[in-house]
């Protein structure tokens, strides 16, 4: 990144950070978490310990980062290396990312960046201009990918309250600032539950392993009446309602999975895992040592804030989780796609100099689709 | 500590304090060794290692939920304590290993069946009390199940590989998982061996009885048959030495890290015969079924097919990876020290 940019992000992101210090506070048991920050164009800096807000602020303004993170363990002594520093426990965790979920609309609204001549083509695999492979891909997330994002929070909060007896006063849910959602389970009973086990239950949630036993199947005599029901709990009353739809067809339907076989019920669980199970990255959730963005810091992907979700359903990030100026800045933009940020749209911009609020700007030049001109 | 009944200590000779127990009961070790009556149990105790050695469980006197008689009982714990004083004598630690393994396995049994006794409660809560008391495992009884924590239930089904203990197999509801007595006493059978294990290492062993000589150097001979063959581990990558490691210590590597094993060693070029040995102080292992698995996996018996080794990804999904920096950039453990970038 040039320069001029860096300079106008760090100026921008300060901004931010001295006037909504009111967003970018500790969390919980601060003094038991690590922190630790990036800087535009440099690595990450570690095993920092933070105890109160006044601490935090000053690391902000004094390092001007373009991202902060913080443990979601706890140990005896954050700031000590990775061995030293006894592991407690862990809040329990996940990430939610539209790239996670296939969606059909990736596609249009993806480009691609040449690393060697700087060229923004609409998604492919080289560039169209030098044909150089070498390609950084850029998502602008639509709608449909918020909306998907949240239909799968909904999914994971159902699986915890139902299942795993987690209070609903206890999850929170934040925007990542990109492209989906950050769920933080606290006080749950896994607190205190290592990596194995948290993977071990991220299969659960995402229904990833499921024999046909499991749900009524079995590979000789297989019996009517120990398949689901839908007034069960958990994954078998989730099931039901996938694989019968209604109460009239479930008879049908097990004689269908009855007289289609074994292996084929198997290739049907496959597939509700794919419709139903929750759609979670099971490398963050099993991660017990991990340092996540902060909320309320500026995630440098987007210029956009990591922020709470009072009301999940209601909430756009396009317009809650942008905070940064409206000053018009004159930037050179390369902009294949369009999008919408505080209700005005932007774009298409083919190698133009547009004057454009701040926030809009910093958008772009995360995404690196426009330099300050 | 927990208060046991005669035949409680019967059934769960591990959880008496051996030194205690023989003082209660008026004995010394020494006796043991020049009593000619008390000598039988010398005898005893060894039959009790050798059963363990040889992957069997040992069958008690004790018949049904009764000790069949007075005598029994004490002769049923002093055959435990003495094959403990035993094996610390001759200091095998894979007979130790073998001889946790199967006292766990007896223990099993009877915790089981304590669990799912419904004429007698305390029984079965004394089943429930072992169970929190050893394993910190909190078990509640609701309707015909048993049912524990998902946080608890997570901490022991992990160490399973058979997809049926995966959580999504089982019945969960509100935070809890349902199981039957069966399932409940083998979730913790790990912990049972190793908590029957480190009492046995953690004893201390006493010098040489008069009388004990001839058991104990029994024993020495007996652990010959279990020293395993070593292949050179030098080049191996994680995943194998790993599981070489995990057989060579008598652990229960499960079906998938042998059939990883056996894959990788053929595809390098090992015969069958060099192979098999490896397999030896598993606990479960029977040198007919393993030749006959190991050639079925060369290709020379049955199908024909030769089978491959599993790739990286394969084998994280199954716990089997441990990835080292050198693992970066290959998708096999084949090509293990191959490619180099
Ligand atoms: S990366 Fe591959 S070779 Fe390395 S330990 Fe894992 S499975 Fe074995
Ligand atoms: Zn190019
Ligand atoms: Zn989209």
């Amino acid at each position: 990144m040039k320069e001029t940019d860096i300079k106008f992000l760090e100026d921008s992101f300060k901004k931010y950070y001295f006037e909504h210090s009111d967003l970018i506070r500790v969390p919980e048991r601060s003094s038991e978490r690590e922190f630790g920050y990036q800087k535009f164009n440099s690595g990450m800096t570690r095993h920092i310990s933070i105890k109160d807000d006044k601490e935090l602020h000053l690391l902000f303004m004094q390092n001007i980062p373009s991202d902060v993170y913080c443990s979601n363990a706890y140990y005896s002594f954050p700031n000590l290396p990775m061995n030293e520093k006894d592991w407690k426990e862990a809040d329990l965790i996940f990430d939610i990312d539209a790239k996670d979920l296939n969606l059909s609309c990736r596609e249009n609204h993806t480009v691609s960046i040449c690393n060697e001549c700087n060229q923004v083509s609409k998604n492919s695999e080289r560039c169209l201009k030098c044909s150089s492979t070498k390609i950084e891909k850029k998502s602008l997330p639509c709608k449909n990918c918020i909306d998907s994002s949240k239909t799968e929070v909904s999914k994971l909060s159902e699986v915890l309250i139902d299942d795993l007896a987690v209070s609903k006063e206890n999850i929170h849910v934040y925007f990542s600032g990109n492209e989906g959602f950050h769920v933080y389970v606290y006080d749950s009973q896994f607190q205190q539950i290592g990596s194995r086990e948290r993977s071990e239950l991220t299969d659960y949630i995402s229904f990833r392993g499921a024999i046909p036993e499991t749900f009524g199947m079995k590979k000789f005599k297989p019996n009517r009446s120990s398949f689901p029901d839908f007034d069960e709990n958990g994954w078998k009353g989730r099931f039901s309602k996938q694989v019968f739809g209604t109460k009239s067809k479930r008879s049908k339907i097990i004689s269908e999975l009855i007289s289609n076989g074994y292996s084929s019920f198997q290739k049907t669980l496959d597939d509700v895992s794919q419709n139903i199970g929750v759609k979670i990255d099971p490398n963050v959730t099993m991660d017990i040592h991990r340092i996540f963005r902060l909320p309320g810091s500026i995630n440098s992907k987007s210029g956009l804030t990591k922020i709470f979700c009072k009301d999940l359903t209601k909430f756009d990030p396009y317009n809650d989780a942008s905070f940064l100026s409206d000053d018009s800045i004159e930037v050179f933009a390369n902009c294949p796609i369009e999008f919408k940020l505080k209700n005005k749209k932007f774009g298409l911009y083919t190698n133009e100099k547009v004057t454009i609020p701040i926030f809009a700007a910093v958008y772009m030049i995360c995404k690196k689709l426009a330099t300050i001109a | 500590m927990l208060e046991l009944g005669q035949d409680e200590i019967a059934k769960y000779p591990f959880l008496a304090d051996a030194g205690q127990y023989l003082k209660d009961k008026g004995f010394t070790l020494e006796q043991f060794g020049t009593d000619p009556d008390l000598k039988q149990l010398i005898d005893k105790a060894f039959n009790r290692i050798q059963v363990a050695a040889d992957g069997k469980i040992y069958k008690s006197d004790i018949i049904g939920e009764q000790v069949s008689n007075d005598a029994t009982l004490p002769r049923e714990v002093f055959s435990f304590l003495l094959a403990i004083v035993l094996l610390k004598l001759s200091g095998m630690h894979t007979l130790i290993k073998r001889f946790s393994l199967a006292e766990a396995r007896r223990a099993e049994k009877y915790l089981e069946r304590d669990l799912a006794n419904i004429s007698d409660e305390s029984k079965k809560q004394l089943a429930i009390r072992i169970i929190d008391d050893l394993f910190s495992v909190q078990v509640e009884k609701l309707d015909d199940y048993f049912v524990i924590s998902v946080s608890d239930y997570l901490k022991h089904s992990i160490n399973f590989h058979e997809r049926e203990w995966k959580l999504i197999n089982r019945h969960v509801e509100n935070g809890k998982v349902f199981l039957t007595p069966h399932e409940t006493v083998r979730l913790i059978r790990k912990e049972l061996g190793t908590y029957i294990n480190s009492k046995i290492i953690n004893a201390k062993t006493p010098t040489m009885i008069p009388g004990f000589e001839d058991s104990v150097n029994k024993l020495v001979l007996l652990s010959k048959k279990f020293i395993t063959f070593t292949v050179t581990t030098g080049e191996h990558p994680p995943c194998i030495k790993h599981a070489i490691e995990e057989l060579e210590k008598g652990e229960n590597l499960p079906h998938s890290g042998r059939f990883m094993l056996a894959a990788f060693l053929l595809s390098k070029g090992q015969s069958v015969e060099q192979i098999a040995p490896l397999f030896k102080n598993a606990p479960d292992y029977n040198e007919r079924v393993t030749l006959y698995q190991l050639n079925h996996l060369a290709g020379a018996s049955g199908s024909g097919t030769k089978y491959t080794c599993p790739s990286c990804e394969k084998l994280k999904t199954q716990d089997l990876c441990f990835a080292i920096p050198e693992c970066d950039n290959i998708i096999n453990p084949l090509q293990f020290g191959k490619k180099r970038k």
